[in-house]
């Protein structure tokens, strides 16, 4: 009985790769642990190994196939004495025993697979290149950093590695070691280093391989970069920015998934930026660069490989501080953040079912929010719901409740109602943490609540 | 005192003592009559500071520096205008070391418009770009770091600029320091980390929160040398750090202890529980930097009474100044709680 072998997940978000290179062919005998092919995915080239003895019956995929989803088989192999023939044709995946173990399919993975997105801004009548949300921030840190001698990229694998996610790709080529540094693992040192070469006149990008570990740096990211100015009376900016992935990404647990906009966005000297889409995360990310604060910006590792239209003009940035209507609509408002505008979006698309026009914002900003673009939408629909992955104590939606009562009060028509994570630390249970984010159906069932339908 | 380095030391300022010797005792007598004055003014202004602070009219924490001046006199001596300086929050010696103006500390201890940060970061939190004063921080050991990057600074710049970290006992033992020597001696940065071991973390004295009292040799792990300095004689200081900066400036960055004291309390509300009266008068009688300087000059002829009596006129006239400033020099205005909170893009 011939064994199919099929394309593995080799991290928590992948859902396909590339067939970069086979190192068998056919007829070949492989034993458990040999390697069979390398593997190309959005962040990393891995190579797969033999789990089954066997003679290689046949490839089922070519050598450099791009797109192969996970669980689809690549190779058969046949035991001693099997007739190649039995082998059969490239069809549908075999049991997932035979393969390292797959990323069980939930409500984060949808959003990996490519969307429409809204167009740039009105105002750009620029060419425009399709590409990922990775690629757009590299190639924001590239333009100012080609721009700017004084910028310089700082992090954990982000010159030889290229980034854990892949997102400064390419850089240490362009730009060396010298502008392109390694750290340590050491987040409150090179975070506080980050900020005594800010304060001595460059303008460091510090890379966090997630948020989750800023934590460990978070009083130099609070006491030495946010509130440095002010205790200066003024002399001392602090020109930096921290990025890096936030929030959930896949099946890595309460410590790795984490969304950390509301902590930062409570403090004053901070700015806090999170985007959506490819766009704006270049459009962002060169303004954060341009900006003489210190500026926390928010990605999220999901996001990374959604693609969209990116202006290729590199004086074209996006401002900080604007939110964007995502999805015009007249019954209800949904604000939302990051990859929570793609499940807003969606139930908006539910909601036009039942005839309720939502309208779908994408604050893009945090600190400071964009309070005009909130308040004229709540005036034009009288009822808003806010969508974050964080949880809800103290979240940015209280805050969003909260601008909604004093901008817009006299146009509500209905409590405000916040959709967030649940008010747990993350599951690692597939079911469960699904369960403890928000997903279409919620967001659509507290916007038909505002609207009393 | 006596250590080796101190032997080291002693042979170097025998060198130069001769050298001072072929061209005139001039050139030695005017630097050390210099750092007399610069010990001087942080003592007064220290002790004016300490005056201030019971007559209600300096607020919060102030931790005073008085003991400890022989430290930064001595190391600031063998820095120029393109180094830059970061400290703790014990840091007004520090300040006036770097060359700010005595009004402008006062004035920003008092909380007026007129002080440093405009009456908005108060003891802990004053800034020089001028002098490439990088602060006063509050936070024990946020400023080690932040000086590492300084030092990147200057490198990534392609300056020869050093940077020097001052931080105390109580920091030498927080994880950041032993990142940033990492970072410091990874990255081959122009650092010179100077541990100001004044015997107390607040009430703690060395023996009850370190593990081995050798802070010196804190960066043997990073290949960081480290060297024990007399911190009670300015010489000893000096010749420490000339040595120790050249080092640094060259990328390879250096530790020095400096054995200290400090005669008043942690803050202005320290109740003292944690050593004796007789410890504290000890070291003031038998080794305060200021008197051993004094009897220097005087020994050796580098000044006579006189103009030891310029000096301290010229010091009182100054810290009085700054005193009068500092009260007289208004409020920020309301408005000010606004602004600087963002820079402009």
């Amino acid at each position: 009985m011939p064994v199919a072998v099929t394309m593995p997940a080799l991290s928590p978000t992948m859902t396909e790769g590339t067939l970069a290179k086979w190192l068998v062919a056919e007829g070949d005998r492989v034993s458990p642990g040999d390697v069979l092919a390398e593997i190309e995915t959005d962040k990393a080239t891995m190579e797969v190994e033999a789990v089954d003895e066997g003679i290689v019956a046949s490839l089922a995929v070519p050598e450099g196939a791009e797109g192969i989803e996970v669980n689809a088989t690549i190779l058969w192999l046949r035991g001693e004495g099997e007739n190649a023939d039995a082998v059969p044709a490239a069809e549908a995946p075999s049991p997932v025993a035979k393969a390292p173990p797959p990323a069980p399919a939930q409500p984060g993975r949808e959003a990996s697979k490519p969307k429409p997105e809204p167009a740039p801004e009105a105002d750009y009548r620029g060419e425009t290149v399709e590409m990922t949300v990775r690629e757009a921030l590299r190639d924001a840190m590239a333009e100012e950093m080609r721009r700017d001698e004084a910028v310089f990229v700082m992090g954990e694998e982000v010159a030889e590695y290229e980034g854990a996610y892949k997102v400064t790709q390419g850089l240490l080529a362009e730009f060396g070691a010298r502008r392109v540094r390694d750290t340590p693992i050491t987040e409150h040192g090179f975070a506080g280093l980050g900020v005594g070469a800010a304060f001595g006149g460059l303008r460091p990008v510090v890379e966090f391989m997630t948020f989750n570990f800023a934590m460990q740096a978070v009083d130099q990211i609070v006491n030495s970069a946010a509130k440095t100015f002010y205790m200066s009376g003024g002399q001392m900016g602090c020109p930096i920015v921290f990025r890096g992935p936030n929030g959930a990404a896949s099946r890595v647990a309460a410590q790795h998934s984490q969304c950390y906009a509301s902590w930062y966005a409570h403090v004053p000297g901070l700015i806090v930026v999170s985007p959506f889409s490819a766009a704006d995360a270049k459009g962002l990310l060169k303004s954060a660069i341009r900006n003489p604060n210190p500026v926390i910006f928010l990605e999220n590792e999901i996001l990374y490989g959604q693609r969209g239209a990116v202006p290729t003009d590199p004086d074209r940035t996006v401002p900080i501080g604007r939110a964007k209507v995502l999805r015009p609509g007249k019954d209800v408002t949904i604000v939302a953040f990051s990859r929570m505008c793609a499940v807003a979006l969606e139930a908006a698309e539910t909601l036009a079912e039942d005839g309720i026009d939502a309208e779908v914002i994408d604050l893009r900003t945090l600190r400071p929010l964009d309070r005009d673009t909130i308040a004229a939408s709540i005036r034009k629909t009288n009822r808003i719901v806010s969508v974050e992955e964080g949880w809800p104590v103290a979240g940015i939606g209280s805050e969003i409740a909260a601008i909604a009562m004093e901008d817009a009060f006299d146009w509500l028509d209905a409590p405000v109602v916040r959709v967030t994570g649940e008010d747990v630390p993350m599951p690692y249970a597939a079911n469960l943490e699904a369960l403890a984010l928000p997903d279409a159906a919620r967001i659509a069932a507290a916007a038909r609540t505002v609207c009393y339908a | 005192m006596s250590r080796q380095p101190s032997k080291k030391r002693s042979a170097a300022s025998g060198k130069r003592n001769g050298r001072a010797a072929a061209n005139g005792v001039s050139a030695d007598s005017g630097r050390l009559l210099g750092w007399y004055r610069d010990m001087l003014l942080i003592r007064r202004f220290e002790e004016r500071a300490g005056q201030m602070y019971g007559m209600g009219l300096i607020g919060g924490f102030c931790h005073l520096y008085i003991g400890q001046e022989a430290v930064v006199v001595g190391i600031q001596a063998c820095l120029g205008e393109r180094d830059s300086v970061v400290t703790g929050y014990r840091d007004h010696g520090h300040m006036l070391a770097a060359g700010m103006e005595a009004r402008g500390v006062m004035a920003e201890l008092t909380g007026r418009e007129g002080g440093y940060s405009r009456g908005k970061g108060g003891s802990m939190h004053m800034f020089s770009r001028e002098k490439n004063f990088f602060g006063g921080h509050g936070i024990v050991a946020a400023q080690v770091p932040i000086g590492v990057g300084l030092g990147f600074s200057h490198r990534y710049r392609g300056e020869d600029g050093v940077s020097v970290v001052y931080f105390g006992d109580g920091a030498a033992n927080q994880g950041q320091v032993y990142e940033s020597f990492n970072l410091a001696a990874l990255w081959e940065l122009p650092v010179l980390f100077v541990i100001e071991n004044n015997k107390y973390g607040m009430g703690t004295s060395v023996s009850r929160a370190a593990a081995g009292s050798a802070l010196h040799a804190r960066g043997s792990g990073f290949a960081i040398p480290g060297r024990l300095v007399d911190g009670m004689d300015v010489r000893s200081v000096h010749a420490a750090a000339s040595e120790a900066v050249a080092e640094a400036r060259s990328g390879r960055p250096a530790i020095l202890e400096m054995e200290t004291y400090r005669y008043r309390g942690h803050s202005m509300s320290d109740p003292a529980k944690y050593r004796t009266r007789e410890e504290v008068n000890r070291m003031r009688r038998d080794r305060d930097p200021i008197e051993r300087l004094r009897h220097v000059l005087e020994s050796e002829g580098h000044a006579d009474a006189d103009a030891l009596k310029a000096v301290d006129a010229e010091i009182r006239e100054i810290v009085v100044d700054a005193a009068q400033f500092a009260e007289q020099s208004p409020e920020p205005d309301p408005s000010e709680l606004h602004t600087d909170v963002l820079l402009e893009a």
